[in-house]
């Protein structure tokens, strides 16, 4: 025959578990309204610091990276192809200017679409040769390895360069340069 | 119907992609390319930081239709609007929207803005704003975002009570991949909204057996079931209720749920042994989990039920232990939070490789201060807190690495100044007189040229004389004069050989006037050649000097003005910061302090149980040991009795 204390016992765990049932966490006395205006200021300090990111970038323009001497060197990939790249190394009159490895992220944000931005620096007006060389795993896993070159042509604006990768499957070149 | 049933009804949504942030057309900017760069890796600060630059640099254009930018530009309004939505500034991503709908645009990018903002207010949980949004809605809605703006439009029906409306446009909608699983669980939570519950349950009980390996539509799955077996345990139908607990996978985010509601369904059955095989299972679990500290309570009391006291007062024991360390721990977590560990925790850079960070809180090592931490990340608000916190202080290291980036500049700055300064003026000097020959030379060819072209209008051959010619014919006018103050000397042979040349110097000048003025003119337009190369050198080095100057003057004012704001803001972010960090612990303590409140309950209820299971046990041996005496004595009275 069930005790008395047991009786008690079944219907309180039961009535805890029909209180798990519905249990998320509480906030306790933090208010929904505190919450709320944290999360505004929170957006107000985001458009502060957001403003001053620009008007700094505006500065460091100016200062670093004037127009008349400005050039950018960007690396892109053309979208879907599944080149698994590495490394990628920029000289610019045999003077290696950037290098860079590759994270999971920053390869599937080329591969996407995305124009990454590898080098920005000053060079004289006139003509200045650009060598890219790259390194990756092809599909079938194989290592693949690529180089070539460009004359860049400075002018008195600032001088913006893609480089066009691409892996072993795809059907354009391997690499490709254009002018901005 | 039970209540708990009908009021969690919240609905779900699906994970929606970077929407118009993708290229939908090839990329005409590289600019725009390289935001969409950093937007792809989820690195939402750079992405807004350089399209606002883009967009605010594309504005001030006098003629922007000229601009590579100008193709994308509807796109990039729009991708303003997502990526501040992605970074949590509603803010401002709503301002983003309504600046496209107030704008002249053709119906289709109407319709795409308001349909951005109803998203945006639904997310806020606005849902009056959410429905007058979605209804600015007009015309064909372009068929790149037809069955989100219906499945949207669905969900705010079910928010304002139009349940109605919403039950028919999601039935429509039903079959569209993209929402698979999504339009089963809403249109259920619809149905029972409209009180349709048999509907309801049918929809719920479609869902539970779908076949699919899709892991979120697997939860879908899993949450459908559990939300039927507990609508049954609440109408007492414990057979029902049992039949879709076992649908829930083992392994899912809801087993544990699934595990102990499933024992307690066979414990109103009065089967206790078949409770065990669910509780068992949980016990073995993660011992911080909510299900698995219950099932601990659960598993002796379904031993006890099935007579086997002495097993029961064990794990009853084992339990309270369990619970002590337990509280011991949530104490030892509880004050390691005030001590202000749990926030340095949070921001471990382990856990922020990828944008699974909070997946990875999962994997950081085992310490006071993150122990509960997956546990505390299922409440909304706390994990939209954490995203705040982690948001500032990245923030904050922005700001610390510009400040310090700022006296860089000044030397930077200093130096160009030493060098450049002593060397300008001599530049300067030289510049000046170079610059006053170059206009005197400038003038001259004005005058030339003015003269040419008086020419065309005015015949004046002795204009194109050559200097020989001109000398000749200064020589003949000297001589004329000297002749008339000397008419002794004027012989008729005299003025006849004056005449001639006179005569020959005339007709050869006015002979060859047209081809004298076309070379003329030709020469004049090889001077502007070389007074353009001129002109060209002279704006190379007015750039150069400029560049030059410009490289260390106009800077002391706005880096003064930036530190200034750099520091104003990095103290403002750093309260909001505190007060974010103060409402972050708090939550973790109330959670904490809630958990070790319950737990000292299950101490409470595990102490009473364990008196009675350990005074069953006792008084069963008690009894077996009576029994097993009384059959002693029975035998030993039988073997007397023998003959």
């Amino acid at each position: 025959m069930q005790s008395h204390a047991q009786k008690i016992l079944r219907y309180s765990l039961y009535i805890v578990f029909l209180a798990f049932l519905s249990f998320s966490a509480g906030a306790g006395d933090v208010s929904r309204e505190q919450i709320k205006g944290l999360d505004e200021q929170v957006q107000d300090i985001k458009k502060d610091v957001l403003d001053l990111s620009s008007e700094l970038a505006r500065l460091e323009e100016k200062l670093l990276f004037p127009s008349n001497t400005q050039v950018s060197l960007f690396i892109s990939m053309n979208k879907g192809d599944d080149f698994r790249l590495d490394s990628v190394q920029l000289k610019l009159d045999e003077k290696v200017v950037a290098q860079h490895l590759y994270t999971f992220r920053e390869l599937e944000a080329l591969q996407l679409g995305g124009v990454q931005r590898l080098y920005i620096g000053n060079i004289s007006t006139g003509k200045h040769e650009l060598v890219v060389s790259y390194t990756g795993k092809a599909s079938a896993g194989g290592e693949y390895t690529r180089s070539g070159s460009y004359q860049v042509t400075k002018d008195v604006g600032p001088k913006f360069v893609e480089v066009k990768i691409a892996g072993p499957d795809s059907t354009e070149q391997d690499i490709k340069f254009r002018d901005w | 119907m039970s209540s708990r049933f009908t009021i969690v009804a919240l609905l779900v949504l699906p994970f929606i992609v970077h929407g118009s942030v993708r290229p939908h057309q090839e990329l005409r900017d590289i600019f725009y390319g390289e935001i969409l760069y950093h937007a792809y890796q989820d690195d939402y600060f750079e992405a807004i930081s350089h399209l606002d630059t883009e967009l605010g640099q594309y504005k001030a254009l006098d003629e922007p239709a000229l601009d590579s930018f100008h193709w994308h530009r509807g796109q990039a309004e729009f991708a303003v609007g997502d990526l501040e939505l992605y970074y949590r500034m509603h803010q401002r991503a709503g301002r983003a929207i309504e600046a496209v709908l107030a704008d002249n645009v053709s119906e289709s990018e109407r319709n795409e803005a308001a349909f951005r903002l109803a998203r945006l207010y639904y997310r806020k949980q606005d849902y009056i704003n959410a429905l007058h949004s979605i209804e600015l809605i007009k015309g064909e809605v372009p068929e790149k975002f037809r069955s989100d703006e219906t499945f949207l439009r669905a969900q705010i029906y079910v928010s304002v009570g139009k349940f109605s409306d919403a039950i028919k446009l999601l039935k429509d909608l039903k079959g569209e991949k993209s929402y698979r699983g999504y339009i089963e669980y809403n249109l259920a939570m619809a149905y029972l909204q409209n009180a349709q519950t048999d509907q309801a349950v049918a929809m719920l009980d479609e869902l539970g057996r779908v076949s699919t390996d899709d892991e979120a539509v697997l939860a879908l799955k899993d949450k459908g079931n559990l939300k039927l077996a507990t609508y049954y345990v609440d109408k007492g139908d414990a057979a029902s209720a049992a039949k879709y607990y076992s649908r829930i996978r083992l392994d899912g985010p809801f087993s544990n749920s699934a595990l102990l509601g499933a024992g307690w369904v066979e414990v109103a059955q009065d089967r206790f042994d078949r409770a065990l095989v669910h509780w068992t299972l949980l016990h073995d679990r993660e011992q911080t989990n909510l299900a698995v500290q219950e099932a601990m309570m659960a598993v002796p009391f379904a031993y006890s039920k099935l007579d086997v006291h002495g097993k029961a007062a064990i794990m009853y024991g084992r339990a309270m232990d369990v619970f002590a360390s337990e509280i011991d721990s949530l104490d030892a977590s509880i004050k390691s939070i005030r001590e202000g560990k749990f926030l340095a925790a949070l921001l471990d850079k382990k856990a922020e490789q990828d944008k699974n960070w909070v997946v990875n809180l999962r994997q950081l090592p085992d310490s006071p201060e993150t122990r509960y931490i997956m546990e505390l990340l299922a409440a909304h608000d706390f994990q939209e807190s954490l995203k705040n916190y982690k948001d500032l202080a990245e923030l904050d290291q922005h700001l610390t690495t510009w400040l310090d980036s700022l006296p860089v500049y000044e030397d930077i700055i200093e130096l160009r100044r030493r060098y450049y300064e002593p060397l300008l003026p001599k530049i300067e000097k030289e510049f000046k007189k170079i610059d006053s020959r170059m206009r005197l030379r400038i003038e001259q060819r004005d005058r030339l040229n003015e003269r040419i072209q008086s020419l065309l209008v005015l015949r004046r051959p002795e204009y194109l004389a050559t200097a020989d010619e001109r000398a000749a014919m200064d020589l003949l006018a000297k001589m004329k004069v000297d002749l008339e103050a000397n008419p002794q000397l004027a012989t008729e042979e005299i003025l006849y050989r004056m005449e001639r040349l006179s005569g020959v110097l005339d007709w050869r000048i006015n002979l060859e006037f047209d081809e004298r003025l076309t070379e003329a003119y030709r020469n004049l337009k090889d001077l502007d050649g070389v007074i353009d190369d001129l002109n060209k050198q002279y704006r190379a080095f007015v750039r150069t000097r400029q560049a030059a100057t410009q490289s260390y003057e106009g800077y002391t004012i706005p880096i003064q003005r930036l530190r200034t704001h750099l520091n104003q803001t990095q103290q403002k972010l750093e309260r909001i910061m505190a007060r974010q960090g103060k409402v972050l612990e708090q939550m973790a303590i109330n959670e904490l302090e809630l958990r070790r409140s319950r737990l000292e309950e299950y101490q409470i209820k595990a102490r009473f149980a364990l008196a009675e299971s350990y005074d069953r046990a006792t008084k069963q041996q008690e009894k077996k040991m009576l029994e097993e005496a009384a059959a002693a004595v029975s035998s030993v009275a039988n073997e007397k009795a023998a003959p």
